[in-house]
């Protein structure tokens, strides 16, 4: 029997049998739409997660002066030193020498008294330079950012601008810091208190506006931190090897002991993020292992059912001359048509769902091309497997045996 | 599968040497089992038939005479004993040959008809020649031929289920013609025929007879099986030879015993 001949016996046993193989085509159908589907919601769900710590500064590096290493030899004391200056900043932001940092902020803090009319408030007074908006996760809810290289721009926390002025409108508005008058350029969006500080109270100016100035004085390059974010939680480490390489270079040290600098990361919160990746990464394994199995069950009942069923019709095609190969063959293409049919149309309803279900359910749905084309291949193979055993089987009784059984 | 050119020669099924014995059962034997039960449905039968020959198998209810025709069949396989098919030990055959055996040489009627429910009657008048691999056009010719030789040339696209139980039964006799086999075996043809189609039907198998075919006929009426040249008799898995000559007399008291 030619393949021609094969296709027109399976597609007329589909037809002929409407009801039965669109079953097996909706089980099909079902299974791949819920792999493609869990395991969609799945990574969208770890996407979600991972964005949500990493904006709690899971992949952020803080270098701060001073060793931590050894107590002896703390070079002007762990984070009062001014061995970090606006060059290592330069240098860390360097695409070449830190390949995996996403941005670099710089910053440095004094603590002053700020006044506005009759109101006054003291609070820390930040300069900064580099992307610090992007690097230490913050917006500006109200007006812009303060520019790099300004003297007279001050953006200010929401706790401060309440303290001063009683509202958070305050954009346009002028104080002063130090002797010095500054406008309120823009107002940053709330983050909230960390456990020790109010990260709302706070008073952001550029670099230079505190260095030459708030504090003024001969220490004008100094920094008191810098921070560097990482791509990612993965490449945290990567990034702290960098820049310690770098740092080490620039500060002219070869014993890693000796450094007078310490690069650290917020380890209880990269602890964290790493544990629930792990724990997400083997829930959406299971789901997806557990919804093929699901699916994959279905699908070898429908075949071995509908095949068990036709014995008669494999005894009766023996009878009349039909050889063992065309036996397989015809229930091999049956079973590949209906596999194909219910993966590619399960894909697409997964797909189609992916879609439409975050809008629904506000929640993001990766739609993995791995996930869809392995579940189809799977799909398909069992359909195969479960469709063609039987009627092996049912192709080696004896013609009469096959035709006797009911 | 291109095997069309493969000759009823081959397996010697044609009777170009009448001398030769076409089936040869020895002491065949074959036993049922169901669960711990064993039935013996045939119990040691020795059968010879020559090429052309045209014989009757009459016998009561339950007395093997089905279980004989599907081994003669090579459907079923034996329990014991030899069956010789042209010369070839059927059992020494694999499933490819056996399926192009039964593909090309033999036709089969079965007693219950076993047509495909979801094939209309001339597709199911047309299996045998799929698996013979020939092509579209002269499949539906030939079968559209062998259904108008039963007479049922006005019911070629019903299915099974649309048409009598008689007719069922002329769908199948066709199926076993369509192939023009050397070797036909029919279990109980006519079992479901009136009068005039009988008459068609055995017509039919007189004229195959003449192209020197060689038939096997199951019966339980005398009429069918006085057309042929021999009557054996089953009885309780055993086979006995009924008078060779042509006497209904002793055919019908044959038949008579048997029931
Ligand atoms: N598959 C089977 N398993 C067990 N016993 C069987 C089987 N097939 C047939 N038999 C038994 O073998 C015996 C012979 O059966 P067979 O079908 O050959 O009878 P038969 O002569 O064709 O009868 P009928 O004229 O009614 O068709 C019966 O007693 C039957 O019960
Ligand atoms: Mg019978």
């Amino acid at each position: 029997m030619s393949w021609a001949e094969t296709y027109a016996t399976a597609w007329h046993a589909i037809r002929s049998h409407l009801m039965r193989s669109l079953l097996t085509v909706l089980g099909i159908l079902i299974g791949i739409a819920a792999v493609v589907l869990t395991v969609g919601l799945g990574l969208g769900t770890q996407r979600d997660v991972s964005a949500e710590i990493s904006s709690l500064g899971s992949n952020l590096l803080i270098v701060t002066p001073g060793s931590d290493t050894d107590a002896e030899g703390m070079r002007g004391g762990f984070g009062t030193g001014q061995t970090l200056t606006r060059r290592d900043g330069q240098a860390l932001s360097s695409q070449v020498t830190v390949p995996d940092a996403e941005s670099v902020a710089l910053e440095r803090e004094s603590s002053q008294s700020i006044e506005a009319g009759q109101s006054n408030w003291t609070t820390t007074v930040t300069g900064v330079s580099g992307e610090w908006l992007h690097t230490r996760s913050r917006e500006v809810a109200l007006g812009s950012f303060v520019t790099e290289g300004s003297v007279d721009e001050v953006v200010l926390g929401a706790t401060t601008a309440e303290e001063l002025f009683g509202t958070t409108v305050v954009v346009g508005q002028t104080v002063t810091i130090a002797d010095n008058s500054f406008q309120v350029v823009g107002v940053l969006a709330e983050q909230g208190s960390s456990a020790e500080t109010d990260l709302d109270d706070a008073a952001i100016v550029s670099l230079d506006a505190m260095s030459s100035v708030i504090v003024g004085g001969t220490s004008s390059e100094t920094v008191s931190t810098i921070y560097l974010k990482a791509a990612s939680t993965d490449q945290i480490s990567a990034v702290k090897q960098q820049a310690t390489a770098l740092l080490l270079n620039l500060h002219g040290i070869t014993q890693p002991d000796d450094a007078d600098f310490t690069v650290s990361a917020q380890n209880a919160l990269v602890g964290t993020a790493t544990s629930v990746y792990r724990t997400l990464t083997v829930l959406l394994a299971s789901i997806a292992a557990l919804s093929l199995l699901v699916g994959g069950i279905g699908v070898m009942n429908i075949m071995l059912v509908s095949v068990t069923e036709r014995t008669n019709e494999i005894g009766l095609r023996k009878a009349l001359g039909a050889q063992p190969t065309a036996i397989r063959r015809q229930f091999l293409t049956e079973a590949a048509m209906l596999g194909l049919t219910g993966g590619l149309l399960g894909a697409l309803l997964g797909i189609v769902a992916a879609r439409v279900l975050p809008t629904l359910i506000g929640s993001s749905v990766v739609v993995l091309p791995l996930a869809v084309i392995g579940s189809i291949c799977v799909a398909v193979a069992i359909a195969m497997i479960f469709g063609v055993y039987p009627a092996v089987r049912a192709a080696r009784l004896a013609p009469i045996d096959a035709l006797r059984s009911q | 599968m291109n095997a069309t050119s493969v000759a009823a020669a081959d397996y010697g099924l044609v009777a170009d040497e009448p001398d030769q014995a076409v089936i040869r059962l020895s002491d065949a034997r074959k036993t049922y089992r169901t669960g711990s039960m064993e039935f013996e449905a045939l119990r040691g039968v020795d059968l010879q038939i020559q090429r052309g020959e045209y014989v009757a198998i009459i016998g009561p209810s339950g007395s093997g005479k089905s279980t004989l025709m599907n081994i003669l069949g090579c459907l079923d396989v034996l329990s014991d004993g030899d069956y010789r098919l042209a010369g070839h030990n059927v059992a020494d055959l694999d499933s490819v040959e056996l399926a192009k055996l039964r593909n090309e040489e033999i036709g089969f009627v079965f007693q219950q008809f076993h047509l495909l429910a979801d094939l209309s009657a001339v597709r199911n008048v047309e299996l045998p020649l799929i698996y013979r691999g020939l092509g579209k056009r002269e499949r539906r010719e030939r079968a559209l031929r062998a259904l108008e030789r039963v007479g049922l040339a006005d019911k070629t696209a019903n299915r099974p289920g649309e048409l009598s139980g008689g007719q069922q039964q002329r769908v199948a006799v066709a199926r076993a013609l369509v192939g023009d086999p050397a070797l036909i075996l029919a279990d109980e043809p006519t079992g479901n025929l009136d009068s005039t189609s009988t008459r068609d039907v055995l017509a039919l198998l007189d004229s195959l007879q003449q192209q020197g075919r060689t038939i096997v006929l199951i019966t339980h009426e005398p009429d069918v099986a006085q057309r042929a040249q021999r009557v054996v008799q089953m009885r309780d898995g055993e086979l006995e030879e009924l008078s060779s000559p042509r006497s209904h007399a002793a055919i019908r008291s044959g038949i008579e015993v048997a029931r």
